[in-house]
Protein backbone atom coordinates (compact mmCIF):
# COMPACT_ATOMS: atom_id res chain seq x y z
CA UNK A 1 0.00 0.00 0.00
CA UNK A 2 1.89 3.12 -0.70
CA UNK A 3 0.65 6.23 1.37
CA UNK A 4 -0.21 8.81 -0.54
CA UNK A 5 -1.95 12.32 0.35
CA UNK A 6 -5.09 10.81 -1.32
CA UNK A 7 -5.22 8.09 0.60
CA UNK A 8 -5.04 9.39 3.32
CA UNK A 9 -7.88 11.40 2.41
CA UNK A 10 -9.92 8.92 1.56
CA UNK A 11 -9.04 6.86 4.91
CA UNK A 12 -10.24 10.00 6.83
CA UNK A 13 -13.64 10.25 4.63
CA UNK A 14 -14.36 6.24 5.24
CA UNK A 15 -13.53 6.48 9.03
CA UNK A 16 -16.05 9.66 9.79
CA UNK A 17 -18.63 8.11 7.75
CA UNK A 18 -18.08 4.59 9.39
CA UNK A 19 -17.79 6.28 12.70
CA UNK A 20 -20.88 8.68 12.09
CA UNK A 21 -23.43 5.72 10.63
CA UNK A 22 -21.90 3.46 13.60
CA UNK A 23 -23.30 6.49 16.19
CA UNK A 24 -26.16 6.90 14.04
CA UNK A 25 -27.67 2.78 14.47
CA UNK A 26 -28.24 3.54 17.98
CA UNK A 27 -29.13 6.84 18.30
CA UNK A 28 -32.45 6.80 15.77
CA UNK A 29 -35.64 5.59 17.28
CA UNK A 30 -36.94 3.72 13.98
CA UNK A 31 -34.81 0.10 13.65
CA UNK A 32 -35.77 0.18 10.21
CA UNK A 33 -33.26 3.47 9.62
CA UNK A 34 -30.51 1.62 12.50
CA UNK A 35 -30.45 -1.32 9.72
CA UNK A 36 -29.82 1.03 6.52
CA UNK A 37 -27.46 3.11 8.59
CA UNK A 38 -26.02 -0.67 9.32
CA UNK A 39 -25.37 -1.45 5.81
CA UNK A 40 -23.64 1.91 5.07
CA UNK A 41 -21.25 1.32 7.48
CA UNK A 42 -20.12 -2.32 6.57
CA UNK A 43 -20.41 -0.87 2.86
CA UNK A 44 -17.88 1.98 4.28
CA UNK A 45 -15.56 -0.87 5.77
CA UNK A 46 -15.49 -2.50 2.79
CA UNK A 47 -13.91 0.68 1.25
CA UNK A 48 -11.30 0.85 4.32
CA UNK A 49 -10.39 -2.60 2.96
CA UNK A 50 -10.06 -1.72 -0.74
CA UNK A 51 -7.99 1.09 0.79
CA UNK A 52 -5.80 -2.27 1.93
CA UNK A 53 -5.72 -3.76 -1.77
CA UNK A 54 -7.86 -6.42 0.28
CA UNK A 55 -9.90 -6.59 -2.80
CA UNK A 56 -11.37 -9.79 -1.74
CA UNK A 57 -12.24 -9.08 1.77
CA UNK A 58 -13.82 -6.17 0.85
CA UNK A 59 -15.96 -8.28 -1.65
CA UNK A 60 -16.90 -10.59 0.83
CA UNK A 61 -17.76 -7.55 3.69
CA UNK A 62 -20.09 -6.44 0.56
CA UNK A 63 -21.83 -9.88 -0.26
CA UNK A 64 -21.87 -11.27 3.28
CA UNK A 65 -22.63 -8.21 5.70
CA UNK A 66 -24.49 -5.68 3.77
CA UNK A 67 -25.84 -8.59 1.69
CA UNK A 68 -26.90 -11.08 3.99
CA UNK A 69 -26.32 -10.01 7.19
CA UNK A 70 -28.89 -7.10 6.45
CA UNK A 71 -31.37 -8.60 4.89
CA UNK A 72 -31.88 -11.33 8.02
CA UNK A 73 -32.23 -8.37 9.96
CA UNK A 74 -35.16 -6.69 8.03
CA UNK A 75 -36.75 -10.38 7.89
CA UNK A 76 -36.82 -10.21 11.35
CA UNK A 77 -38.02 -6.61 11.32
CA UNK A 78 -40.99 -8.09 9.17
CA UNK A 79 -41.90 -11.22 10.99
CA UNK A 80 -42.71 -8.54 14.89
CA UNK A 81 -43.51 -5.34 13.51
CA UNK A 82 -44.63 -2.75 15.87
CA UNK A 83 -47.73 -0.46 15.24
CA UNK A 84 -45.86 2.34 15.46
CA UNK A 85 -42.33 1.87 13.14
CA UNK A 86 -41.31 5.27 15.02
CA UNK A 87 -40.74 4.13 18.43
CA UNK A 88 -39.20 0.53 17.81
CA UNK A 89 -35.65 1.36 19.04
CA UNK A 90 -36.55 2.29 22.28
CA UNK A 91 -34.08 3.74 24.69
CA UNK A 92 -34.00 3.01 28.48
CA UNK A 93 -32.74 4.64 31.77
CA UNK A 94 -30.50 2.29 32.88
CA UNK A 95 -27.93 4.32 32.76
CA UNK A 96 -25.51 3.14 35.41
CA UNK A 97 -25.75 -0.09 34.07
CA UNK A 98 -24.02 1.13 30.99
CA UNK A 99 -21.27 3.17 32.61
CA UNK A 100 -20.08 0.08 34.26
CA UNK A 101 -19.96 -2.03 31.02
CA UNK A 102 -18.58 1.58 29.01
CA UNK A 103 -15.84 2.03 31.14
CA UNK A 104 -15.01 -1.54 31.71
CA UNK A 105 -14.85 -1.72 27.70
CA UNK A 106 -12.51 1.56 27.91
CA UNK A 107 -10.39 0.36 30.54
CA UNK A 108 -9.95 -3.03 28.56
CA UNK A 109 -8.79 -0.82 25.41
CA UNK A 110 -6.69 1.22 27.56
CA UNK A 111 -4.70 -1.73 28.91
CA UNK A 112 -4.55 -3.19 25.40
CA UNK A 113 -3.08 0.44 23.97
CA UNK A 114 -0.69 0.56 26.78
CA UNK A 115 0.73 -2.81 26.10
CA UNK A 116 0.94 -2.47 22.84
CA UNK A 117 4.46 -1.33 21.04
CA UNK A 118 3.12 0.69 18.42
CA UNK A 119 5.95 -0.38 16.07
CA UNK A 120 5.16 -0.02 12.16
CA UNK A 121 2.99 -3.23 11.68
CA UNK A 122 2.83 -2.98 7.63
CA UNK A 123 5.68 -4.93 5.74
CA UNK A 124 7.71 -3.88 2.90
CA UNK A 125 6.17 -6.91 0.79
CA UNK A 126 4.07 -5.96 -1.76
CA UNK A 127 0.43 -7.27 -1.74
CA UNK A 128 -0.10 -10.01 -4.09
CA UNK A 129 -2.02 -8.98 -7.08
CA UNK A 130 -4.04 -12.34 -6.71
CA UNK A 131 -4.90 -12.68 -3.08
CA UNK A 132 -7.10 -15.18 -3.40
CA UNK A 133 -5.05 -17.77 -4.72
CA UNK A 134 -2.97 -17.05 -1.46
CA UNK A 135 -6.56 -17.13 0.77
CA UNK A 136 -8.04 -20.27 -1.63
CA UNK A 137 -4.19 -22.30 -0.66
CA UNK A 138 -4.29 -21.58 2.95
CA UNK A 139 -7.80 -22.73 3.40
CA UNK A 140 -7.58 -26.08 1.55
CA UNK A 141 -3.98 -27.06 3.04
CA UNK A 142 -3.29 -25.26 6.93
CA UNK A 143 -6.97 -24.59 7.80
CA UNK A 144 -8.52 -27.94 5.88
CA UNK A 145 -10.47 -29.18 8.90
CA UNK A 146 -12.39 -25.97 9.94
CA UNK A 147 -13.21 -25.40 6.28
CA UNK A 148 -14.43 -28.44 5.25
CA UNK A 149 -16.47 -28.82 8.82
CA UNK A 150 -18.08 -25.43 7.55
CA UNK A 151 -18.60 -26.65 4.17
CA UNK A 152 -20.30 -29.54 5.38
CA UNK A 153 -22.21 -27.56 8.11
CA UNK A 154 -23.36 -25.18 5.29
CA UNK A 155 -24.44 -27.97 3.20
CA UNK A 156 -26.67 -29.84 5.88
CA UNK A 157 -28.24 -25.99 6.75
CA UNK A 158 -29.08 -26.15 2.55
CA UNK A 159 -30.18 -29.39 2.91
CA UNK A 160 -32.46 -29.01 5.99
CA UNK A 161 -33.48 -26.18 4.47
CA UNK A 162 -34.98 -28.19 1.71
CA UNK A 163 -36.56 -30.78 4.10
CA UNK A 164 -38.46 -28.19 5.74
CA UNK A 165 -39.96 -26.87 3.02
CA UNK A 166 -41.00 -30.12 1.06
CA UNK A 167 -42.87 -31.03 4.86
CA UNK A 168 -45.14 -27.90 4.55
CA UNK A 169 -46.07 -29.28 1.86
CA UNK A 170 -46.76 -32.57 2.67
CA UNK A 171 -49.26 -31.42 4.96
CA UNK A 172 -50.75 -29.28 2.72
CA UNK A 173 -51.90 -32.21 0.47
CA UNK A 174 -53.30 -33.96 3.83
CA UNK B 1 -8.75 -1.07 -36.58
CA UNK B 2 -12.98 -1.54 -36.07
CA UNK B 3 -11.69 -4.78 -33.98
CA UNK B 4 -9.46 -2.27 -31.52
CA UNK B 5 -11.72 0.65 -31.62
CA UNK B 6 -12.42 1.23 -28.21
CA UNK B 7 -9.25 0.47 -27.21
CA UNK B 8 -7.35 3.12 -29.64
CA UNK B 9 -9.88 6.19 -28.47
CA UNK B 10 -8.98 5.08 -24.24
CA UNK B 11 -5.49 5.43 -26.01
CA UNK B 12 -5.80 8.03 -27.83
CA UNK B 13 -7.48 10.30 -24.80
CA UNK B 14 -4.17 8.62 -22.28
CA UNK B 15 -1.71 10.37 -25.06
CA UNK B 16 -3.81 13.47 -25.63
CA UNK B 17 -3.42 13.90 -21.35
CA UNK B 18 -0.15 12.40 -21.25
CA UNK B 19 1.30 15.07 -24.43
CA UNK B 20 -0.63 18.06 -22.74
CA UNK B 21 1.65 17.23 -19.06
CA UNK B 22 -1.46 15.53 -17.07
CA UNK B 23 0.43 13.64 -14.37
CA UNK B 24 0.25 10.37 -14.87
CA UNK B 25 -2.14 9.84 -11.16
CA UNK B 26 -4.70 12.43 -12.59
CA UNK B 27 -4.45 10.79 -16.22
CA UNK B 28 -5.42 7.52 -14.86
CA UNK B 29 -8.31 9.58 -12.81
CA UNK B 30 -9.52 11.20 -16.31
CA UNK B 31 -9.67 7.75 -17.57
CA UNK B 32 -11.81 6.25 -15.15
CA UNK B 33 -14.27 8.85 -15.29
CA UNK B 34 -14.49 8.45 -19.20
CA UNK B 35 -15.13 4.58 -18.93
CA UNK B 36 -17.70 5.42 -16.04
CA UNK B 37 -19.63 8.34 -18.32
CA UNK B 38 -19.65 6.01 -20.92
CA UNK B 39 -20.99 3.23 -19.15
CA UNK B 40 -23.63 5.45 -17.58
CA UNK B 41 -24.96 6.85 -21.08
CA UNK B 42 -24.60 3.17 -22.84
CA UNK B 43 -26.98 2.00 -19.73
CA UNK B 44 -29.39 5.17 -19.91
CA UNK B 45 -29.69 4.69 -23.58
CA UNK B 46 -29.94 1.55 -23.86
CA UNK B 47 -32.59 0.89 -21.42
CA UNK B 48 -34.57 3.78 -22.90
CA UNK B 49 -34.77 1.72 -26.12
CA UNK B 50 -35.37 -1.37 -24.37
CA UNK B 51 -38.58 -0.20 -23.45
CA UNK B 52 -39.53 0.43 -27.09
CA UNK B 53 -37.95 -2.56 -28.14
CA UNK B 54 -40.19 -4.38 -25.16
CA UNK B 55 -43.68 -2.74 -26.98
CA UNK B 56 -42.67 -3.35 -30.22
CA UNK B 57 -41.96 -7.25 -29.14
CA UNK B 58 -45.25 -7.03 -27.42
CA UNK B 59 -47.06 -5.91 -30.16
CA UNK B 60 -45.47 -8.52 -32.02
CA UNK B 61 -46.25 -11.21 -30.43
CA UNK B 62 -50.22 -9.75 -30.13
CA UNK B 63 -50.67 -9.39 -33.64
CA UNK B 64 -50.37 -5.43 -33.58
CA UNK B 65 -48.45 -3.06 -34.31
CA UNK B 66 -46.99 -1.03 -31.04
CA UNK B 67 -45.69 2.16 -30.87
CA UNK B 68 -45.35 4.23 -34.25
CA UNK B 69 -46.59 7.32 -34.47
CA UNK B 70 -43.43 9.12 -32.50
CA UNK B 71 -40.22 9.91 -34.57
CA UNK B 72 -39.55 7.18 -37.32
CA UNK B 73 -41.17 3.58 -36.77
CA UNK B 74 -42.56 5.46 -33.51
CA UNK B 75 -38.52 5.37 -32.47
CA UNK B 76 -38.85 8.82 -30.77
CA UNK B 77 -41.65 7.26 -27.87
CA UNK B 78 -39.65 6.31 -24.98
CA UNK B 79 -37.78 9.91 -25.68
CA UNK B 80 -41.36 11.50 -25.27
CA UNK B 81 -42.36 9.52 -22.34
CA UNK B 82 -39.18 9.95 -20.53
CA UNK B 83 -39.99 13.72 -21.61
CA UNK B 84 -43.63 13.66 -19.82
CA UNK B 85 -41.95 11.65 -16.73
CA UNK B 86 -39.37 14.39 -16.10
CA UNK B 87 -42.18 17.38 -16.27
CA UNK B 88 -44.39 15.69 -13.87
CA UNK B 89 -44.66 17.24 -10.65
CA UNK B 90 -43.25 14.97 -8.04
CA UNK B 91 -45.91 13.69 -5.45
CA UNK B 92 -44.95 12.83 -1.67
CA UNK B 93 -47.56 11.09 -0.05
CA UNK B 94 -48.05 12.82 3.21
CA UNK B 95 -47.28 9.66 5.52
CA UNK B 96 -44.10 8.63 3.72
CA UNK B 97 -40.84 8.52 5.38
CA UNK B 98 -39.46 11.30 2.90
CA UNK B 99 -35.79 11.21 3.08
CA UNK B 100 -35.81 7.34 2.42
CA UNK B 101 -38.48 7.97 -0.20
CA UNK B 102 -36.75 10.01 -2.78
CA UNK B 103 -33.23 8.26 -2.11
CA UNK B 104 -34.51 4.71 -2.80
CA UNK B 105 -34.95 5.64 -7.18
CA UNK B 106 -31.92 7.57 -7.19
CA UNK B 107 -29.69 4.31 -5.41
CA UNK B 108 -31.45 1.95 -7.74
CA UNK B 109 -29.51 2.45 -10.49
CA UNK B 110 -25.90 2.21 -8.57
CA UNK B 111 -25.97 -1.64 -8.67
CA UNK B 112 -26.04 -2.01 -12.40
CA UNK B 113 -23.63 0.68 -13.26
CA UNK B 114 -20.90 -0.79 -10.74
CA UNK B 115 -21.06 -4.04 -11.99
CA UNK B 116 -20.84 -2.85 -16.12
CA UNK B 117 -17.75 -1.84 -14.98
CA UNK B 118 -16.06 -5.01 -14.97
CA UNK B 119 -17.82 -7.01 -17.57
CA UNK B 120 -15.53 -7.70 -20.55
CA UNK B 121 -17.44 -6.87 -23.61
CA UNK B 122 -14.40 -7.46 -26.16
CA UNK B 123 -11.29 -8.46 -26.15
CA UNK B 124 -9.12 -6.90 -23.62
CA UNK B 125 -12.06 -4.49 -23.33
CA UNK B 126 -13.82 -3.73 -19.83
CA UNK B 127 -13.65 -0.70 -17.51
CA UNK B 128 -11.72 -2.63 -14.67
CA UNK B 129 -9.84 -6.00 -14.99
CA UNK B 130 -11.06 -7.23 -11.71
CA UNK B 131 -8.99 -10.81 -10.65
CA UNK B 132 -12.85 -11.88 -8.94
CA UNK B 133 -15.14 -10.25 -11.03
CA UNK B 134 -17.85 -13.04 -10.55
CA UNK B 135 -17.71 -12.47 -7.01
CA UNK B 136 -18.05 -8.79 -7.28
CA UNK B 137 -21.17 -8.67 -9.76
CA UNK B 138 -23.02 -10.94 -6.96
CA UNK B 139 -21.48 -8.94 -3.90
CA UNK B 140 -23.40 -5.96 -5.68
CA UNK B 141 -26.40 -7.88 -7.27
CA UNK B 142 -27.31 -8.95 -3.69
CA UNK B 143 -27.18 -4.75 -2.57
CA UNK B 144 -30.80 -4.26 -5.03
CA UNK B 145 -32.59 -6.18 -2.97
CA UNK B 146 -31.96 -3.76 0.04
CA UNK B 147 -32.74 -0.85 -2.18
CA UNK B 148 -36.14 -1.90 -3.68
CA UNK B 149 -37.13 -2.76 -0.12
CA UNK B 150 -36.50 0.97 0.92
CA UNK B 151 -38.91 1.63 -1.89
CA UNK B 152 -41.50 -0.52 -0.58
CA UNK B 153 -41.19 0.17 3.23
CA UNK B 154 -40.34 4.02 3.18
CA UNK B 155 -43.94 4.31 1.37
CA UNK B 156 -46.05 2.97 4.12
CA UNK B 157 -48.38 1.86 1.94
CA UNK B 158 -49.54 -1.96 2.49
CA UNK B 159 -49.56 -2.78 -1.04
CA UNK B 160 -46.50 -1.74 -1.23
CA UNK B 161 -44.40 -3.33 1.94
CA UNK B 162 -46.40 -6.41 0.55
CA UNK B 163 -44.44 -5.97 -2.84
CA UNK B 164 -41.52 -5.54 -0.97
CA UNK B 165 -41.84 -8.38 1.49
CA UNK B 166 -41.97 -10.19 -2.00
CA UNK B 167 -39.12 -8.84 -3.20
CA UNK B 168 -36.73 -9.89 -0.06
CA UNK B 169 -38.06 -13.15 -0.34
CA UNK B 170 -37.69 -13.61 -4.09
CA UNK B 171 -34.49 -12.31 -4.43
CA UNK B 172 -32.81 -14.11 -1.24
CA UNK B 173 -34.07 -17.46 -2.31
CA UNK B 174 -33.44 -17.32 -6.36
CA UNK B 175 -29.69 -15.94 -5.18
CA UNK B 176 -29.02 -19.34 -3.71
CA UNK B 177 -29.07 -21.46 -6.97
CA UNK B 178 -27.87 -19.00 -9.07
CA UNK B 179 -24.69 -19.64 -7.23
CA UNK B 180 -24.92 -22.97 -6.82
CA UNK B 181 -25.33 -23.46 -10.21
CA UNK B 182 -22.20 -20.95 -11.43
CA UNK B 183 -19.75 -23.69 -8.98
CA UNK B 184 -20.23 -26.04 -12.16
CA UNK B 185 -18.32 -23.51 -14.83
CA UNK B 186 -16.27 -21.80 -11.76
CA UNK B 187 -14.82 -25.50 -11.20
CA UNK B 188 -14.37 -26.40 -14.76
CA UNK B 189 -12.67 -23.24 -15.35
CA UNK B 190 -10.60 -22.89 -11.94
CA UNK B 191 -11.05 -18.88 -11.91
CA UNK B 192 -13.49 -15.95 -10.65
CA UNK B 193 -11.94 -13.55 -13.89
CA UNK B 194 -14.44 -12.74 -16.43
CA UNK B 195 -11.50 -12.83 -19.13
CA UNK B 196 -10.54 -16.61 -17.94
CA UNK B 197 -14.57 -17.88 -18.17
CA UNK B 198 -14.17 -16.52 -21.89
CA UNK B 199 -11.18 -17.70 -22.77
CA UNK B 200 -12.00 -20.97 -21.11
CA UNK B 201 -15.57 -21.30 -23.70
CA UNK B 202 -12.56 -21.39 -26.70
CA UNK B 203 -13.41 -25.15 -27.60
CA UNK B 204 -17.43 -25.18 -26.35
CA UNK B 205 -19.86 -22.87 -24.66
CA UNK B 206 -20.55 -23.30 -21.60
CA UNK B 207 -24.33 -23.83 -22.32
CA UNK B 208 -22.92 -26.80 -24.26
CA UNK B 209 -21.19 -28.87 -21.21
CA UNK B 210 -23.23 -27.12 -18.26
CA UNK B 211 -26.76 -27.39 -19.80
CA UNK B 212 -28.55 -27.76 -16.38
CA UNK B 213 -26.04 -24.91 -14.96
CA UNK B 214 -27.83 -22.75 -17.63
CA UNK B 215 -31.37 -23.26 -17.45
CA UNK B 216 -31.26 -22.79 -13.22
CA UNK B 217 -28.51 -19.84 -14.10
CA UNK B 218 -31.61 -18.53 -16.90
CA UNK B 219 -34.54 -18.96 -14.87
CA UNK B 220 -33.09 -17.47 -11.47
CA UNK B 221 -31.57 -14.51 -13.38
CA UNK B 222 -35.03 -13.54 -14.65
CA UNK B 223 -36.77 -14.01 -11.34
CA UNK B 224 -33.70 -11.62 -9.70
CA UNK B 225 -34.99 -9.49 -12.49
CA UNK B 226 -38.70 -9.58 -11.21
CA UNK B 227 -39.67 -10.46 -14.74
CA UNK B 228 -42.84 -12.08 -15.77
CA UNK B 229 -43.33 -15.25 -14.86
CA UNK B 230 -42.21 -14.59 -11.93
CA UNK B 231 -43.02 -10.55 -11.43
CA UNK B 232 -44.76 -11.23 -8.28
CA UNK B 233 -43.53 -7.67 -6.39
CA UNK B 234 -45.54 -5.76 -8.90
CA UNK B 235 -48.42 -7.74 -9.72
CA UNK B 236 -51.10 -5.63 -10.76
CA UNK B 237 -54.03 -7.97 -10.48
CA UNK B 238 -52.97 -8.33 -6.68
CA UNK B 239 -50.96 -5.42 -5.35
CA UNK B 240 -51.36 -2.84 -7.68
CA UNK B 241 -47.73 -2.39 -8.96
CA UNK B 242 -45.65 -3.61 -5.43
CA UNK B 243 -42.90 -1.30 -4.12
CA UNK B 244 -43.86 1.72 -7.06
CA UNK B 245 -46.91 2.06 -6.11
CA UNK B 246 -47.07 5.26 -4.49
CA UNK B 247 -44.44 6.78 -6.95
CA UNK B 248 -45.38 9.04 -9.91
CA UNK B 249 -43.22 11.27 -12.24
CA UNK B 250 -39.42 10.44 -12.88
CA UNK B 251 -39.22 8.25 -9.06
CA UNK B 252 -41.56 5.50 -11.02
CA UNK B 253 -39.63 6.03 -14.59
CA UNK B 254 -36.09 5.61 -12.14
CA UNK B 255 -37.53 2.07 -10.94
CA UNK B 256 -38.97 1.69 -14.48
CA UNK B 257 -35.50 2.04 -16.33
CA UNK B 258 -33.58 0.19 -13.84
CA UNK B 259 -35.38 -3.06 -14.63
CA UNK B 260 -34.14 -2.45 -18.36
CA UNK B 261 -30.85 -2.33 -16.79
CA UNK B 262 -30.95 -5.26 -14.70
CA UNK B 263 -32.06 -7.02 -17.43
CA UNK B 264 -29.36 -5.80 -19.46
CA UNK B 265 -26.61 -7.12 -16.46
CA UNK B 266 -28.75 -10.26 -16.45
CA UNK B 267 -28.09 -10.92 -20.08
CA UNK B 268 -24.47 -9.83 -20.23
CA UNK B 269 -23.75 -12.43 -17.26
CA UNK B 270 -25.72 -15.00 -19.29
CA UNK B 271 -23.60 -14.21 -22.60
CA UNK B 272 -20.20 -14.19 -20.43
CA UNK B 273 -21.15 -17.05 -18.21
CA UNK B 274 -23.08 -19.52 -20.68
CA UNK B 275 -22.42 -18.20 -24.63
CA UNK B 276 -18.75 -17.23 -24.66
CA UNK B 277 -19.10 -13.97 -24.55
CA UNK B 278 -17.20 -11.88 -26.88
CA UNK B 279 -15.58 -15.33 -28.50
CA UNK B 280 -16.80 -15.52 -32.50
CA UNK B 281 -18.48 -19.14 -33.46
CA UNK B 282 -17.95 -20.79 -36.77
CA UNK B 283 -14.37 -18.78 -36.68
CA UNK B 284 -16.19 -15.64 -37.71
CA UNK B 285 -13.54 -13.41 -36.82
CA UNK B 286 -13.71 -11.08 -39.11
CA UNK B 287 -16.89 -9.48 -36.95
CA UNK B 288 -15.30 -7.24 -34.22
CA UNK B 289 -15.37 -9.18 -30.96
CA UNK B 290 -17.14 -6.26 -29.09
CA UNK B 291 -20.11 -6.90 -31.52
CA UNK B 292 -20.58 -10.57 -31.02
CA UNK B 293 -21.03 -9.58 -27.45
CA UNK B 294 -23.70 -6.84 -27.84
CA UNK B 295 -25.02 -9.26 -30.28
CA UNK B 296 -25.34 -12.45 -28.38
CA UNK B 297 -26.46 -9.95 -25.53
CA UNK B 298 -29.68 -8.83 -27.18
CA UNK B 299 -30.54 -11.89 -28.16
CA UNK B 300 -30.91 -13.01 -24.61
CA UNK B 301 -32.83 -9.66 -23.76
CA UNK B 302 -34.96 -10.58 -26.49
CA UNK B 303 -35.57 -14.04 -24.94
CA UNK B 304 -36.12 -12.16 -21.99
CA UNK B 305 -38.75 -10.44 -23.51
CA UNK B 306 -40.26 -13.57 -25.60
CA UNK B 307 -40.68 -14.94 -21.65
CA UNK B 308 -42.82 -12.53 -20.67
CA UNK B 309 -45.14 -12.10 -23.14
CA UNK B 310 -46.03 -15.86 -23.39
CA UNK B 311 -46.29 -16.94 -19.74
CA UNK B 312 -48.74 -15.97 -17.03
CA UNK B 313 -47.29 -14.98 -13.62
CA UNK B 314 -47.13 -17.92 -10.98
CA UNK B 315 -48.13 -17.53 -7.66
CA UNK B 316 -45.76 -16.25 -4.85
CA UNK B 317 -45.78 -19.98 -3.03
CA UNK B 318 -45.64 -21.90 -6.32
CA UNK B 319 -42.29 -19.37 -7.16
CA UNK B 320 -40.38 -19.75 -3.45
CA UNK B 321 -41.49 -23.79 -3.81
CA UNK B 322 -40.01 -23.88 -7.37
CA UNK B 323 -36.97 -22.10 -6.15
CA UNK B 324 -36.50 -24.20 -2.93
CA UNK B 325 -37.31 -27.56 -3.89
CA UNK B 326 -36.68 -27.86 -7.73
CA UNK B 327 -33.92 -25.26 -8.36
CA UNK B 328 -31.15 -25.33 -5.14
CA UNK B 329 -31.63 -29.67 -5.28
CA UNK B 330 -31.20 -29.65 -8.87
CA UNK B 331 -28.12 -27.24 -8.98
CA UNK B 332 -26.95 -29.30 -5.90
CA UNK B 333 -26.89 -32.40 -8.43
CA UNK B 334 -25.09 -30.51 -10.89
CA UNK B 335 -22.36 -29.83 -8.90
CA UNK B 336 -21.77 -33.37 -7.69
CA UNK B 337 -22.12 -34.45 -11.51
CA UNK B 338 -19.90 -32.00 -12.57
CA UNK B 339 -17.16 -32.65 -9.88
CA UNK B 340 -17.74 -36.72 -10.91
CA UNK B 341 -17.46 -35.98 -14.38
CA UNK B 342 -14.16 -33.87 -14.23
CA UNK B 343 -12.37 -36.72 -12.39
CA UNK B 344 -13.60 -39.24 -15.27
CA UNK B 345 -12.15 -36.98 -17.77
CA UNK B 346 -8.94 -36.15 -15.79
CA UNK B 347 -8.84 -40.27 -15.40
CA UNK B 348 -9.24 -40.76 -19.14
CA UNK B 349 -6.57 -38.02 -19.47
CA UNK B 350 -7.94 -35.60 -21.62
Amino acid sequence: METCIYNVIAFYMLAAVILGSAVMIVAVRNIVHSVLFLAACFISMAGIYLLLDAVYLAIIQVLIYAGAVCIMIIFGIMLIRRADMKESNLFNKQTKLAAGVVAMTLAVYGILAGKTAWTDVTSNVPVPADSLDKIGGLLLSQYVIPFEVAALLLTVALIGAIMLAREVKADGDN
Amino acid sequence: MLETIFIDIANWIRNLLGSAGVPALWNDTVMMLVKLTAIIVFILINALWLVYMERKVAGYMQARIGPNRVGPKGLLQTTADIGKLISKEIIIPKNVDKILFLLAPVLIFVPPLTIFSVIPFGKNMMAIDLNIGLFFVFAIASLSTLIFWIGGWSSYNKYSLLGSMRVISQMVSYELPMMLALLGVIMIVGSLNLSEIILAQESAWFIISQPIAFLIFFIAAVAECNRVPFDLMEGESEIIAGPYTEYSGMGFAMFFLAEYANIMIASAMTTVLFLGGWLAPFGLTFIPSWLWFFVKMYVVIFVFMWLRWTYPRVRIDQLLGFGWKVLVPLSLANIFVTGIGMYIYRALGW
